[in-house]
């Protein structure tokens, strides 16, 4: 049986001739993120910014009546609501901002009731409807969420930095920061661009591309270091391009294995999991650019070299040499 | 690299079918069938998201904690004093500020009144603090301030209570294993799943039913009471919204009794055909109650739940059986709800709804159905993949990640975790290690023959090198599956717990297992070439 091979033996890219080009790009796009992030912002769940969410299908039509429902349910004097298409074309979200009131107790109360005069609403407008679920988080817990979910990803992306420091160099951590904050900003910047809306679920689909992309970083890495110790005399732009093309293939093969079950997910899968999925996706390939071009030319940068992993001699042993008269 | 004794080889397939065994309940579930009941089943729990419910969070109102110890210290304080032997009398009582202060009237009554009211002070605890500080000032003014040990003290007692008073409420409305855990100081979760009326759940726990019977003080004028004039010695409570009368109404602040000493209480009919509550009192609560009855025939008392008057009957003659008829405008379902929360004991603590999350039962299923079709459409693409690129050690690598999906599952089968949509993402991205493990290994095969090892060395130093890269990458992975399971909350952890059992138990299958395999293989076959 002839066994298929995505990359052909001997494969010798040049990756790193352009990493400048590719750097300011992603420096670039980093930025661009940001700015999308401060001037769209992200279309934030109830998860963080409280609120009420209901979700519903249109069980006998094919498609949502969307802007109908806007009008109805902007009728019934509660305010605007945010109404999304997610999943299949009749599924949607419709979300209202918590209603004002003096206590906790008061504000539920009213958003229960808006919310059985919209279920009420619907049900009267649209036979066929079915009500999937309703989501209600008060401003507290909201903001309590937000806040963990950050400290999480904060302290998820420290405590790798400093592992890698230990078991690799401290450049090899920086670098492997960096490409993780690069991962991180352009997704963030993906979901102020398209609007898909963000919670909790998002958290967890980010954790998984920092998952992914340090997998890569660190598979990248552990070939430089063992390249290092093997071509001493090697500089340093060669040996980044011998170790990255050496685990190439296996970058290829990974990231498309990894695709398939998400792209199996994405069209095959529940509506609640296709923001998820598309965001993982669209981070392994992010996260897969970050490893070759971000992570490895830091090291250049940060003049990594093969006296880093050479066993060193340490100050006495060196001084004992001398007295000895070796050197 | 490649020795396996017999021992391991046993060992290591054990440990392996104990997984899969552990598994295999929640595998018929998931494929809708169900698992034989004679049989052990540690299934899988699957969370709201997937299986429909409702997720409620609720907090505690702690601030009240302190008004409720004041007002009742405020009560003992009156109690131990009029029963001093020479009796006390106190004026100029003062319950605001968080505090408790009044005057003793006589001053030379103050060191007395102090001798009797120090013991009340001291903590249960054996912690030997008080709970409460008293001081005198000007004399003749006693403060009592609640320390912040007793009132901890006091909220923690009070959220055990809660919690286990909302557990009972949600037993009664006979739901399938619904699970009720405290959440940090002041917050309980609530989860039932497969529930489809939230509202009458929130209803029984929005419910706080302390019940009170206090007599009407008939001398207020209800000129006095439309303008909030409060006689001295009441208060002025509001009718219930559905009570049959409307308006506020003065009771008599002391002197009542409280409905919480009962042995039983159930939803019935009046002899007009209206919904009721019949509550039966134990037997102290029943001596009071006849007691109260007894001294005060003729005169109307009311019926008092969560700070509203229900009713305000005359009491027509002592009721000395112990068991009494409550009536207030109810529904079938209101009594109803009433009895359960009577029955259940009131919370000592109100609690508020701050987070409700409810998935349609439909959605759930629709969300499994299509969930485990996109994994196996998926899974099945990879295992095609992996087997064309790799050909035998494909084989194996597909052998192993099926391993590890079987194993995962049993492990989180038997530590009772739960599986949320996020944790079928932590699943996707555990195949993804797992496969990569693999690619990693069979990568690195290829690479050394390519340049020149033999089989065996080219096996061994695959194994060897490879292994160097997945242990950085599985724990670094680990550390922050362990960071996220301790800072994050919901489905962050939810994604945790399933990236944590995966990554272990990927290394064991995509690692050692099929070292093995590929170790029986060389053994057995000795060939000269890989096709690879």
């Amino acid at each position: 049986m002839r066994l298929l091979k995505l990359v052909p033996d001997d494969t010798n890219i040049k990756f790193l001739r352009w990493r400048l080009p590719f750097y300011i790009v992603s420096l670039i796009l980093m930025a661009a993120s940001w700015g999308a992030v401060l001037t769209n912002g992200l279309n934030l769940g109830v998860d963080f910014v409280g609120g009420q969410m209901i979700r519903a299908t249109f069980v006998e039509s094919t498609e949502a009546p969307v802007a109908d429902l806007r009008d109805d349910i902007a009728g019934l004097g509660y305010g605007a609501p945010i109404i999304q298409r997610f999943g299949q074309p009749n599924e949607v979200s419709i979300r209202m901002r918590l209603p004002e009131g003096q206590d906790a107790a008061q504000v539920k109360d009213l958003a229960d009731r808006m919310t059985n005069a919209i279920v009420g609403e619907m049900e009267a407008k649209h036979p066929g409807v079915r009500i999937d679920g309703v989501d209600s988080v008060s401003g507290k817990v909201s903001s309590e969420l937000f806040e963990t979910g950050m400290l999480a990803l904060l302290a998820a992306m420290v405590a790798i930095a400093i592992y890698i420091w230990v078991r690799f160099e401290w450049q090899f951590g920086v670098g492997a920061l960096f490409a993780l904050v690069h991962d991180v900003s352009l997704t963030l910047g993906l979901f102020a661009l398209t609007q898909m809306e963000f919670d909790l679920n998002i958290v967890a689909a980010i954790l998984a591309i920092i998952g992914y992309s340090l997998n890569d970083t660190i598979v990248v890495y552990d070939r430089v270091r063992e390249n290092l110790k093997k071509y001493r005399k090697m500089p340093m732009e060669e040996l980044l391009d011998l170790s990255v093309n050496e685990t190439l293939p296996r970058t290829i093969m990974t990231s498309l294995t990894t695709l398939m079950v998400l792209v199996a997910l994405m069209f095959v899968g529940p509506a609640t999991t296709f923001g998820f999925a598309a965001a993982i996706a669209f981070g392994i390939f992010v996260g897969t650019y970050s490893s070759i071009y971000m992570a490895a030319p830091i090291l250049i940068w940060l003049k990594v070299t093969s006296d880093s992993f050479v066993p060193r001699e340490s100050a006495t042993d060196k001084q004992e040499k001398i007295a000895r008269g070796e050197v | 690299m490649l020795d396996f004794p017999r021992w391991k080889r046993i060992w290591l397939w054990g440990l392996t079918l104990v997984g899969v065994f552990l598994a295999l309940p929640s595998l018929t579930m998931l494929a809708g069938e169900r698992w034989p009941s004679q049989l052990p089943d540690p299934e899988i729990n699957l969370g709201l998201d997937l299986a429909g419910g409702s997720h409620i969070l609720l907090e505690a109102d702690t601030a009240q904690v302190r008004s409720l110890r004041i007002e009742a210290m405020e009560e003992e304080v009156r109690r131990a004093l009029r029963d001093a032997d020479p009796a006390i009398a106190i004026g100029d009582i003062s319950t605001a500020n968080g505090r408790l202060s009044f005057m003793v009237e006589d001053e030379s009554q103050v060191d007395a009144a102090r001798e009797v009211l120090l013991p009340m002070t001291e903590g249960v605890g054996l912690t030997g603090q008080r709970d409460w500080t008293i001081s005198v000032v000007d004399g003749q003014r006693f403060i009592f301030e609640p320390t912040e040990v007793g009132l901890n003290q006091a909220v923690e007692n009070a959220m055990d209570t809660a919690t286990d008073v909302v557990r009972r409420r949600i037993d009664e409305l006979g739901t399938r294993e619904p699970t009720i855990i405290r959440q940090g100081d002041e917050r309980i979760v609530v989860q039932v799943p497969g529930l489809d009326d939230p509202q009458a759940l929130k209803a029984l726990l929005g419910q706080t039913a302390k019940l009170e019977f206090k007599l009407v003080d008939q001398t207020a004028l209800p000129t006095d009471i439309a303008q909030g004039i409060v006689p001295p010695g009441s208060q002025i409570l509001p009718f219930a919204p559905d009570a049959s009368q409307q308006g506020a109404i003065a009771v008599r602040r002391l002197g009542g009794i409280q409905g919480d000493q009962l042995t039983n209480a159930q939803q019935g009919y009046d002899q007009n055909g209206t919904p009721v509550v019949n509550i039966t009192f134990n037997q102290e609560g029943g001596r009071k109650f006849a007691a109260l009855t007894t001294a005060n025939v003729g005169k109307p008392f009311a019926i008092i739940l969560d700070g509203e008057v229900l009713s305000a009957p005359n009491i027509n003659e002592p009721i000395l059986g112990g068991s009494a008829q409550i009536s207030g405008g109810f529904s079938v379902d209101s009594a109803n709800a009433l009895a359960i929360s009577l029955r259940s004991g009131a919370l000592p603590i109100d609690l508020q709804v701050v987070e409700e999350r409810t998935v349609g039962p439909d959605l759930g299923a629709d969300s499994i159905r299509k969930g485990v079709l996109a994994l196996i459409i998926g899974g099945a693409a990879v295992l095609a993949f992996m087997f064309a690129s790799y050909g035998r050690f494909g084989l194996y690598a597909n052998a192993a990640i099926l391993l590890n999906v079987l194993i995962i599952l049993g492990i989180m089968a038997a530590l009772g975790t739960t599986l949320t949509l996020p944790g079928i993402a932590g699943f996707v991205l555990t195949i993804g290690t797992a496969v990569d493990a693999n690619v990693l290994i069979n990568e690195r095969i290829r690479e050394e023959r390519r340049r020149g090892r033999r089989v065996v060395q080219a096996v061994e130093v695959g194994y060897r090198e490879a292994q160097r890269a997945i242990i950085d990458a599985n724990v670094t992975n680990v550390i922050a599956g362990v960071l996220l399971f301790l800072f994050g909350s919901g489905p962050i952890r939810g994604f945790a717990i399933v990236l944590i059992i995966g990554i272990v138990t990927s290394v064991f299958t995509a690692v050692t297992m099929t070292r093995m395999w590929v170790a029986g293989y060389l053994r057995k076959h000795r060939p000269s070439d890989l096709n690879i």
